[in-house]
């Protein structure tokens, strides 16, 4: 098992929720986090006086998937996310050791 | 019948009062939306207790100094008393926004006994009330309706001292360098201001005195109509300002622009034609778009502007009068304007500077370091405004 987590364009969202489930990802846990990679910051106007804001808003998806199926989620991930410009995001892939379901106690693949 | 009059401007100065007073929840909410989320509690909790603190002080000492007595013919002596006591609290509004996020309760409420009870009771004293300047050299031939320089530069001069004595908020100029601080709440800033701004028909229109009679009724609808003309202008201006100059639109720079337009015409809107208070306004407005980074230039740090909007417009206002009104015959003049706006500028700093100067040596006004980093919320109030991560279940 393996645990995915993209960081996206927060616009970019539903985009990619609608193809994860086409393909049978039946769920995942998204959140609201704030970052910057290369594209860096951009500078706004308070008052007068020009300030740069260095994290700009990002959605962080993540999920965990059968070794199979890595690959399919990650080309999925990837062209639902696109825009071509800078600021896209990254998918960062890890290995899981324990899955559990809380309601009835599945452990591994069949608690995804 | 004879009573009638007395009756109609007993309700029309309580009803002005309750609209002046409607300018404590308006300054609240500006200043609680101009600052960070963890000094809200605190800001609003300065806005309170100076409501109570100066509004008691003028019941207990001030209103006597400044008036000479209760004595009041027109209408009954406690709506007049009402409609005096309802501006007290907004000298040192005016002053407390200027010195937000760093300013510590007990401080600011000390220097409050002495602004409600003394130092603004004098101004009104040697203006609308006693004169105990009258028959001196310092006598003052200025008109200010309803306290362009009695109230607004009263309090900015009293700000300016305190920003002098206090110093920036931590972190605000570093290295030289202008280190902006966002407002958090931009809803709040526009329900404050225009709350402000409904309030001023009340401070303005209210200073007539009386509406009693036709020819009164139609100066107070003139006044009103001329404050709120150069509330537009002041908008309108700062607006197009902002845009010439930056290419944005900054709300918060555009309601400024509005309020330092309420502040240059209160000095004399019942004195204008109708379109006279475009002008004013328009300066007002343009004034504050060019003050606001001139005192962050002079690293006088000021999260709400209330420097641009209440000194800088006060004197303005002011002296539009001697510009655009000045009436030799009626001791109305440029010079009678100067002298007045000089006479309490000396007065006020001075005064004002050594009571903070003072008070500050035993209870520092300024926060510490470490407890602006935490939020005066919880070191002063030990009540955070919001209290949650986000959402809460």
């Amino acid at each position: 098992m393996k645990k995915v987590e993209a960081i996206i364009k927060p616009f970019r969202l539903e985009e990619v929720k609608d193809a994860l489930a086409q393909i049978g990802i039946t769920g995942m846990t998204v959140s609201e986090v704030k970052g910057y990679g290369r594209q860096k910051g951009h500078s706004e106007l308070y008052r007068g006086a020009e300030y740069v804001v260095d994290f700009l808003p990002k959605i962080k998806v993540e999920l965990v998937v059968d070794d199979e199926q890595l690959e399919q989620v990650l080309d999925t991930i990837t062209e639902a996310a696109r825009t071509g410009k800078i600021g896209d995001g990254k998918i960062f892939v890890s290995g899981i050791e324990k899955v559990i379901r809380i309601r009835t106690g599945e452990t591994g693949s069949e608690a995804i | 019948m004879e009573d009638f009059g007395y009756i109609v401007d007993t309700l029309f100065a309580l009803f002005a009062m309750t609209l002046i007073v409607f300018m404590v929840p308006g300054f609240a909410m500006l200043e609680a939306g101009l600052v960070r989320t963890k000094n809200v509690t605190s800001v609003l909790t300065v806005n309170t207790m100076i409501y109570a603190v100066a509004s008691m002080m003028f019941l207990l000492v001030g209103y006597e100094l400044a008036f000479g007595s209760w004595e009041n013919s027109g209408m009954s002596i406690y709506a007049a008393f009402l409609f005096q006591m309802a501006f007290v609290g907004k000298t040192v509004n005016i002053m407390s926004g200027g010195v937000s996020e760093r300013v510590r309760i007990l401080p600011i409420a000390l220097f409050t006994v002495l602004m409600g009870g003394l130092i603004y009771p004098l101004v009104v004293n040697v203006s609308w009330g006693a004169d105990l300047l009258a028959g001196t050299m310092l006598d003052l031939q200025m008109y200010d309706l309803a306290g362009s320089t009695v109230i607004h530069s009263t309090g900015g001069w009293a700000l300016l001292a305190a920003i002098m004595i206090m110093g920036p908020r931590k972190g605000r100029y570093k290295d030289g360098k202008i280190h902006v601080i966002p407002a958090s709440n931009i809803p709040l800033v526009v329900l404050g201001a225009l709350l402000l701004w409904i309030g001023w028909f009340g401070f303005n229109g209210g200073s007539v005195g009386s509406i009693a009679s036709k020819e009164n009724a139609d100066t107070v609808a003139l006044t009103i109509m001329n404050t709120n003309t150069a509330g537009l202008a002041g908008a309108l201006i700062a607006g197009i300002f902002m845009y010439l100059r930056y290419r944005k639109f900054d709300i918060t720079m555009i309601l400024n622009g509005a309020l330092g337009g309420l502040v240059a015409i209160t000095a004399g809107p019942d004195l204008y034609d109708t379109h006279t208070p475009i002008f004013i306004g328009a300066i007002g407005g343009a004034l504050v778009v060019f003050a606001v980074p001139l005192f962050d230039k002079l690293k006088l740090d000021d999260p709400v502007g209330a420097l641009s909007v209440h000194l800088v417009n006060g004197i303005w206002g002011t002296l539009a009068v001697g510009i655009f009104a000045a009436e030799p015959e009626a001791g109305i003049t440029l010079l009678g304007q100067l002298k007045g706006i000089a006479v309490v500028a000396v007065f006020v700093f001075t005064v004002s500077y050594a009571a903070i100067y003072i008070i500050n040596k035993f209870l520092p006004f300024r926060a510490g370091d470490d407890e602006q980093v935490e939020g005066l919320d919880v070191t002063e109030c030990g009540l955070e405004a919001y209290p949650e991560f986000k959402r809460a279940f």
